[in-house]
């Protein structure tokens, strides 16, 4: 039967050709706009660590004096040399990491390459095992390295490939910031989106080219990225006491009654501080999971959100578009489907191959949709943004694609389909 | 023009003539919408800078490791590229407008006040309003010896606290802190150090939005001398016609007069802005795209059901022309029927785009909708629609008076 009504739809749809492809162009249009969009949403707001994002909180504290309190005021988004170390060395995470982004003076020993700046991070050595980071050759640098400030380095693949063309570069030395440092590591291929462990760096920032323990960095006091937050004014420009927040540091919780427990743990930390006279405030705690600490940060671009607004606003009128449409040529063919019916088919029936026809045109409408969407992605890589370029589309949205096109059309093609099943078949059989 | 045959005609087809309206009202709703979000990114994209834009390139270096002798460095790298021809002035400064890396600072209007004021942005360097090419409006520059060391100054607050520093602020920032009264010789206070106003300018604008534009021209310039190890911008102030040979002389020579540096990055100050703005441009562009596609389909849609309409009407048509009415009596019966449609869609339209502007200044922090974008809508759907009809009208007027006589 479904063969029957799709060789009928077929049939009526090459019969007015114009009008179908008004349809067909219409759904194309808006299937691809709003497709564009979304798939640039679920990109953006997709998780950077979908097997461990549960599991990774960020805690924040409060070590600000009275100066400026406000009540119910959010902690500082960072955390203070003297916190972060004290968090770090107390280890009642089952991981834990600190750190913060800089910047590393590349001199390569191939003369051909000027020298040049690389984003780097200067972090504990946890952050490769509590992220995941794949390695392509060697491994992290030992714990007694972040202790000993080692001058250790891991390479990006991308660095590696430009610095010594992709070869094995563990154990060679490069000049960083004018000292010399051995690599113990390559990671490879490595870009979580969004660049979820500083969000001070860019939001979608790619992941940086150099690794280095955070205390070596800091002792030779590279120049550091992102941003830093001081109170209580002092002139103090010893990073390891002044008063500032400016380190990010994570926590791996593998239960949510670990959570807990170091919820309360971080509220005992700052009440012990402020007995000791450090901080000056109550405790004023935070442990959001990754999720929540992107949502939080309002992560994704409001014009992003704007764009899928305007996206579904378009696809509404060309809905309505294709409605009015498919209304036309439904009710044109009163004539035929008044003899279908006094030939003895039934309304359902009659709708039924309404509907199947409504379905191919949003089929076709969704392939069209997919091409434009394709199209409009890669002008959305065009674009100057960070994000930009991150912007493909995968399995999913190419099954939404086709998913929302056709269901879009079947919708659209209820009304018609049910005004033109009520024709009356007498009334019609007459007028001819 | 009649009125009643048409609207008894559209009394039969009441569903086909209320998506037509429905099409036409959102159309309009959103094109009122998008055309007032373009105008907003058009506006924002022309937000003073208070520099001498076009006479303003800019050399960002860093050292591959900090120097022993920076200021003596940074004053034989001064002196260089002022050598250089077409260099009208230069200074190293701590920020740039428009160049995202800002340092900031909440400020108070007395020592015992409790919650700042506001957080306004800290520009510092030697003439760095000469180079700048800054209008004072208000009134001093800096003099020579009120200038000091900012590696000093931070080794010992007690330098400015001693001596009440000179600050120059923007209009913008002396309105908003003393409104209606002279900013001249009022005192600010950062923490616990006090300083004192003595210029305006009248425009500064921050490197960085992130307070909201709102918060754009809250900027503060102090009379602090930076070095190679604690600033990396160079900014000269160049003939406008030699803008890029200069630049590209100056960043050899920085590279000539010191190997262990690094060009980070040089750009002219059109360059800088027009990167500052890209996302701008690029919503810009984006929505001008909708805005031609909305168009475009709700044009088609119309074409399609006015042409549904002739061919439906034909017989009825030819009745009316074999009763004596004329090609132009029919063509206008089209036109006046779409004219009634979009009427009737633009009113629902602009009630629906008040809605969406409501919506938008909730979620995304956008002003109200200036009422002066609703007649733009209008006229654009009534142009679409006129132009539209005009096909399938044309083709109903010449249909020949004998179609009424046959059946079939």
């Amino acid at each position: 039967m479904f063969a029957y009504y799709l060789d009928l739809a077929l049939r009526s749809l090459k019969r007015n050709k114009v009008l179908t492809a008004l349809m067909v162009l219409a759904i194309a249009l808006g299937i691809g706009a709003s497709m564009t969009t979304l798939t640039v949403l679920h990109v953006l707001s997709g998780d950077p660590m979908p097997n461990k994002s549960a599991k990774l909180y960020y805690p924040q504290l409060d070590p600000r004096d009275l100066d400026g309190m406000r009540p119910d005021e959010e902690p500082p988004k960072q955390v203070s040399w003297i916190d972060g170390m004290n968090l770090l060395h107390a280890a009642r995470a089952d991981r834990q990491v600190l750190m913060t982004g800089g910047a590393g003076a590349i001199q390569p020993s191939n003369a051909s390459i000027e020298p040049f700046f690389e984003d780097a991070r200067f972090t504990t050595r946890g952050f490769f095992p509590i992220f995941d980071v794949p390695f392509l050759y060697g491994h992290p640098w030992s714990p007694q390295d972040d202790d000993a400030s080692a001058r250790v380095v891991v390479l990006s693949r991308k660095l590696n490939e430009k610095l010594y063309g992709g070869a094995d570069s563990t154990g060679k030395v490069m000049h960083i910031g004018g000292k010399d440092f051995r690599i113990v590591g390559v990671i490879d291929t490595w870009r979580p989106t969004p660049h979820f462990y500083d969000l001070m760096t860019g939001n979608y920032s790619d992941s940086e080219g150099l690794y280095m323990p955070l205390t070596t960095a800091v002792d030779l006091k590279f120049p550091t990225n992102g941003s830093r937050d001081c109170w209580s004014n002092s002139a103090n420009t010893d990073m390891k006491t002044a008063n500032c927040t400016w380190l990010q540091f994570w926590v791996e919780l593998d239960t949510p009654a670990k959570a807990a427990a170091y919820k309360q743990y971080l509220v005992n930390y700052s009440q012990q501080q402020k007995s000791l006279g450090r901080f000056q405030r109550e405790p004023n705690v935070h442990l959001r999971d990754l999720m929540q600490w992107l949502d939080y940060n309002k992560v994704v671009p409001s014009d992003v959100h704007l764009q899928m607004w305007l996206a579904l606003g378009f696809l509404v009128v060309c809905l309505v578009n294709t409605i009015g449409l498919m209304l036309a040529k439904f009710l044109r063919r009163a004539s035929e489907l008044g003899v279908r019916r006094a030939l003895g088919a039934s309304r359902r029936t009659v709708f039924a191959q309404l509907l199947v026809e409504a379905g191919a045109v949003g089929l076709v409408g969704g392939i069209g949709g997919l091409l434009l969407a394709l199209l409009g992605l890669w002008l959305v890589r065009l674009q100057p943004s960070s994000y930009a370029q991150l912007a493909h589309l995968d399995l999913e949205m190419l099954a939404g694609t086709f998913l929302l096109a056709v269901g879009a059309t079947l919708l659209a093609g209820l009304l018609p389909a049910w005004r033109a099943c009520l024709v009356t078949p007498a009334l019609q059989l007459k007028s001819n | 023009m009649e009125l009643g045959p048409i609207l008894s005609t559209l009394r039969r087809h009441k569903i086909t003539a209320f998506l037509l309206v429905a099409e036409i009202a959102l159309t309009c709703a959103i094109v009122c919408n998008a055309v007032f979000l373009i105008s907003q990114r058009l506006e924002r994209m022309d937000m003073p800078s208070g520099v001498a834009e076009n006479q303003l390139v800019m050399v960002q270096v860093a050292n591959i490791a900090p120097t022993e002798d920076a200021k003596a460095r940074t004053a034989e790298d001064l002196a260089a590229l002022r050598r250089i021809p077409g260099v009208k002035d230069a200074a190293l400064v701590s920020q740039v407008p428009f160049t995202n890396s800002s340092s900031n600072t909440s400020i108070k209007l007395s020592l015992n006040q409790k919650l700042p004021t506001l957080n306004a942005t800290q520009y510092m360097g030697e003439n760095m309003i000469q180079t700048f090419g800054s209008q004072l409006v208000a009134g001093r520059d800096f003099r020579p010896d009120e200038y000091m060391d900012y590696d000093a100054v931070l080794k010992d607050l007690d330098l400015v606290r001693k001596q009440t520093s000179s600050v120059i602020i923007t209009k913008a920032l002396a309105e908003r802190l003393w409104p209606g009264e002279s900013a001249l010789g009022k005192k600010l206070y950062f923490a616990d150090v006090g300083v004192r106003v003595v210029g305006v300018v009248k425009d500064l604008v921050r490197p960085s939005l992130f307070l909201g534009d709102d918060a754009a021209q809250w900027s503060m310039m102090f009379p602090l001398r930076m070095n190679g190890n604690n600033a990396n911008r160079f900014v000269l102030r160049v003939d406008p016609t030699q803008r890029h040979q200069v630049l590209e002389a100056a960043a050899k020579k920085l590279r000539e007069l010191d190997p262990h540096r690094i060009i980070l990055g040089k750009k002219t100050f059109d360059e800088i802005r027009s990167d500052f703005f890209r996302n701008d441009r690029a919503m810009a562009g984006t929505l001008v795209g909708v805005i031609i596609a909305l168009l475009t389909v709700t044009a088609l849609g119309i074409v399609g059901l006015a042409s549904f309409w002739v061919a439906q009407r034909r017989r009825t048509i030819g009745v009316r022309r074999a009763l004596g009415a004329t090609q132009s009596n029919i063509l206008r019966y089209f036109q006046t029927e779409n004219f009634l449609l979009a009427t009737i869609g633009i009113a629902l339209g602009m009630a629906l785009a008040w809605g969406i502007n409501l919506f938008l200044m909730q979620h995304y922090e956008l002003p109200r909708l200036p009422w002066i974008y609703l007649p733009v809508g209008a006229v654009a759907l009534w142009l679409i629609g006129q132009l539209a009809v005009l096909g399938p009208a044309l083709r109903a007027s010449r249909v020949p008076p004998v179609v009424a006589t046959r059946s079939v």
